[in-house]
């Protein structure tokens, strides 16, 4: 609290410009959810602001609100000194603003020019328009190191360049003030490094930028100022150069946290699942897995690293049944299990394998469902939960969901609650309940802990390593390569469908790993 | 952001006021044709509840809630089973091959009999839209509609080909005397001795129990409702997309043709030509309003057997044309079915004022 009044006073004091955005007492609600609380954040002119805290601060309401999403309850916002009412993304526009979304607002057949002037077409012509994007783009390209080729198709670009694109749009309808979402959850290490880079040339030549993520090392790397958000409160704001990571984790939940994983030397057994030469050529002929071939052993995490789309997604769907292979085989316990079109998810958890989606919401959880329904999930055929006629025993369901609740720790405690009314955390702890209490010999896991709250992540971090060390196998699939070093025995990466490399956790580091995932072989290099 | 209503206001009080509106609104157009509006209303409460009148609404009642269900139980699975109409006239095919070329002894069997029969003609008429949509893709939406009309025209090909009593008229032979079922008046003088209401009442109601058991508290029903909310949570969970789409029009099929029980072995006692008379599609008016609750459903069934009748009546007694009568009932279908949103929104804002001064 004494840093954020600080560096409030000497902004008042020592600013000559009046800062780019200035939030006077900004509130929003949803129901009886109150998502901003009196928010004041000031951001100086030509400055990175960083803005952080867990899933459900209220970080992209906020952000929401400054582009004209939703409006807030209360409060003002103050742009270049001047008040300005921000009732939709028009308005944000006219008041230089620009946002990059998380999730790209782009136009995937159309060109990078087509998708640039979308919106901001100079007359009902389309060719002026065009001539003068080509021109407005090659003058960026130079200045910002922001070249993309004008005439791509954006389908057919990767994600860093159509992120690329969307900056561009922002920049083309002359934005001063760029707001970025968790803007590296899709990059290479590499490919955010550029964007870094792109960020500071643009700082340079005078524009502010807004970074919202929950990745502490970019806000360490990055910005000259950092706002720490908490359940919808703004807890403090504070120089960059004068705080830490720890720090500012700690600010985030209100409590010290580790972010390392205690826990003792695997106790290898023996191979429990076996994948031989694995492909999968998916129905537009794009081959997502070229023979992959790895052992997964009793008692270990094997860690899988790589950038989302590199075929880790289709090596968990394929065995955990949810999509079929094109050929290849794989062993559960010695034998070889059915990976045609023919099987399904239900056949492979009666062998023993739990499957925790990486989409949690899409697929490991109905979200209309309440939570003594979705404890049974994939299991609601099991003995234990059936009575006669095909009736469902829900009185043996909803006991069941009570112990699960109690033992994960999953708050609100109430089971005939919605999955749509917790948060990320939660959530994700049915799943992981789910899938863990029914046993399994193989679990897979994908992005435990993407959209969770740091505090859940310990929680769940420590029951992955606490079935290991009953001898289970678990199959770790992350984008998070602190979460992959700090849990995995063993690590594959991945990268375009093959496996890239093989390492041990102490023996690498992040560095090494990035260059893998980017699909370069350190060795071979040094 | 579906939560920010009580259950009470969002299962009684919407509909509750787009009834209300639908109502304004077929006030003022009969007050445009120069009739007097509270005295519509009037005719028409009397008409459609009164000694003579209700037999009939309960009639119209009766197919209501079968085609109701049929839409709402598919409607769980996220499928819009738009093919009420011709599984309910092709269940009257099935009803009649059960009648005709059997000597029931007692109606009580007769009843079952014919069940059997509609529910399988119902269920085969929804199967070939079913597979189509499950193996193929094809929408089942533009399928069902266009397996009405093919049904329709089987029928017509039947009632004047293979099926066709003696004569000129496009109908079978009548049903034999054993496969007579009783109407309400047999069971309660108190009804009028013409009014077509029947037992099939009570099974419809039996179905719109089996449909909420089906759905709350059977293994299926969990499937399928699992499938509604999210077919990729479906696949993850190993339930297969196949066996649900096949199973729930299946379903849904049948209790289409259920409805023939009511109105060819109830009311016409031998095939003809159009008994369906539009209730598949007032199914899906029946099933929007009933928020796919089996107890919504029949109170919905309920409410259109009302329109239905008392529109009749309004008709006869006040020479407001026919015509009219459609577009006041069209009127309700709308405001209730697809304006829902419209009166939703306010709502949902005065009660969010509501909480916010409240906490």
């Amino acid at each position: 609290m004494s840093i954020d009044t600080q560096t409030q006073e000497q902004s008042a004091t020592a600013a000559p410009v009046a800062p780019a955005i200035e939030l006077i007492g900004v509130s929003k609600s949803f129901g009886p959810v109150q998502a901003n609380k009196d928010i004041h954040m000031t951001v100086a002119k030509g400055a990175i602001h960083g803005i952080v805290g867990e899933n459900g601060a209220g970080k992209s309401t906020l952000m929401s609100i400054l582009y004209g999403f939703y409006k807030a309850d209360a409060g003002e916002i103050k742009i270049n000194g001047i008040p300005t009412e921000i009732t939709d993304s028009h308005a944000a526009i006219a008041a230089g603003i620009g946002m990059v979304h998380q999730h790209f607002m782009l136009v995937e057949p159309f060109t990078v020019l087509e998708n640039v002037i979308m919106g901001a077409e100079d007359g009902p012509l389309l060719r002026s328009s065009l001539a003068r994007a080509r021109k407005v783009l090659h003058d960026l390209a130079t200045e910002y190191e922001l070249d993309v080729d004008p005439d791509a198709i954006v389908g057919d670009l990767s994600v860093g360049f159509q992120q690329r694109v969307e900056i561009l749009k922002a920049l083309y309808r002359q934005a001063d003030i760029l707001i970025l979402d968790e803007p590296t959850g899709v990059l290479t290490p590499a490919e955010a490094d550029h964007l870094f880079r792109i960020l500071e040339n643009l700082k340079s030549q005078g524009k502010t930028i807004v970074l919202i993520t929950h990745k502490l090392r970019e806000i360490m790397a990055v910005t000259d100022t950092v706002s720490v958000m908490r359940r919808g409160e703004m807890t403090a704001t504070v120089k960059t150069s004068e705080t830490s990571a720890s720090e500012l984790a700690n600010l985030m939940v209100g409590r010290h946290v580790s972010l390392e994983v205690d826990k003792s030397p695997a106790k290898v057994g023996e191979t429990i699942l076996e994948v031989k030469n694995l492909c999968k050529t998916d129905s537009q002929g794009v081959k997502k897995l070229k023979n992959i071939s790895f052992k997964l052993k009793a008692g270990e995490i094997l860690g899988v690293a790589g950038v989302t789309g590199n075929g880790q997604s289709d090596l968990l769907e394929i065995i955990s049944g949810i999509s079929h292979a094109t050929s290849g085989e794989i062993l559960m316990r010695g034998e070889s299990i059915d990976l045609s079109n023919k099987a399904n998810a239900a056949q492979r958890r009666a062998l023993g394998i739990g499957h925790v989606p990486e989409d949690r919401h899409a697929r490991g959880l109905v979200m209309a469902f309440q939570t003594w329904e979705n404890t049974a999930f994939g299991y609601h055929n099991d003995p234990e939960f059936s009575k006669r006629f095909g009736l469902a025993d829900q009185k043996a369901m909803l006991k069941d969901a009570e112990a699960k609740i109690e033992k994960f720790d999953i708050r609100p405690t109430n089971p005939n609650l919605m999955a749509s009314d917790y948060s990320g955390g939660n959530q994700q702890k049915i799943v992981i309940a789910r899938e863990i209490e029914n046993n399994p010999d193989v679990l897979l896991i994908g992005q435990p802990t993407r959209g969770v709250d740091i505090g859940a992540i310990e929680f769940i971090h420590k029951q992955i390593v606490e079935l290991r060390d009953q001898g289970k196998a678990v199959l770790l699939v992350s984008v998070e390569l602190e979460e992959i070093l700090a849990l995995s025995d063993r690590i594959i990466v991945m990268f375009d469908g093959i496996i890239q490399g093989e390492r041990l956790p102490e023996n690498t580091n992040e560095q090494e790993l990035g260059m893998l995932m980017a699909g370069m072989d350190p060795e071979a290099s040094t | 952001m579906n939560r920010s209503l009580p259950k009470w206001a969002d299962i009684v009080l919407i509909p509750l006021l787009s009834l209300m509106l639908a109502f304004l609104v077929s006030g003022l157009v009969v007050m445009f044709i120069g009739k007097d509006p509270i005295e519509a209303v009037k005719v028409m409460v009397s008409g459609a509840l009164g000694k003579y009148g209700i037999g009939y609404t309960l009639y119209y009642t009766t197919n209501f809630i079968f085609t109701g269900l049929a839409v709402a139980v598919a409607f769980h699975a996220r499928m819009f089973n738009i093919g009420g109409e011709g599984q309910a006239g092709i269940g009257g095919v099935g009803v009649a091959m059960v009648l005709l070329y059997v000597d029931w002894p007692h109606w009580t069997v007769a009843i079952v009999a014919a069940s059997v029969g509609a529910m399988v003609f119902g269920a085969a008429w929804a199967a070939i839209p079913a597979y189509l949509q499950a193996k193929r893709g094809s929408h089942i939406v533009i399928t069902t509609i266009m397996f009405n009309w093919i049904g329709s025209a089987l029928l017509v090909y039947l009632l004047v080909g293979p099926l066709q009593a003696p004569g000129m008229v496009p109908e079978t032979l009548g049903f034999s005397a054993g496969a007579s079922i009783p109407t309400l008046h047999d069971i309660f003088p108190a009804f009028d001795k013409y009014a077509p209401a029947n037992v099939s009442l009570f099974l419809a109601l039996l179905a719109a129990f089996g449909v909420w058991v089906l759905i709350w508290k059977s293994r299926l029903g969990y499937e399928v409702r699992a499938f509604g909310h999210s077919e990729k949570a479906a696949i993850y969970a190993g339930i297969s997309p196949m066996k649900i789409i096949m199973t729930v029009m299946l379903i849904s099929g049948g209790l289409a043709g259920m409805m023939a029980v009511n109105a060819v072995q109830g009311e016409a006692e031998r095939l003809i030509l159009d008994t369906v008379q539009g209730a598949g599609f007032v199914g899906i008016a029946v099933a929007l309003m009933g928020r796919s609750h089996p107890v919504g459903v029949v109170l919905a069934a309920f409410l259109f057997g009302i329109l239905y009748q008392g529109g009749g009546e309004l008709s006869f007694e006040m020479g407001i044309p026919r015509e009219m009568i459609v577009v006041i009932q069209a009127l309700v279908i709308m405001f209730v079915g697809s304006l829902e949103n419209m009166v939703r929104i306010p709502v949902e804002r005065l009660f969010l004022r509501f909480n916010r001064g409240a906490a």
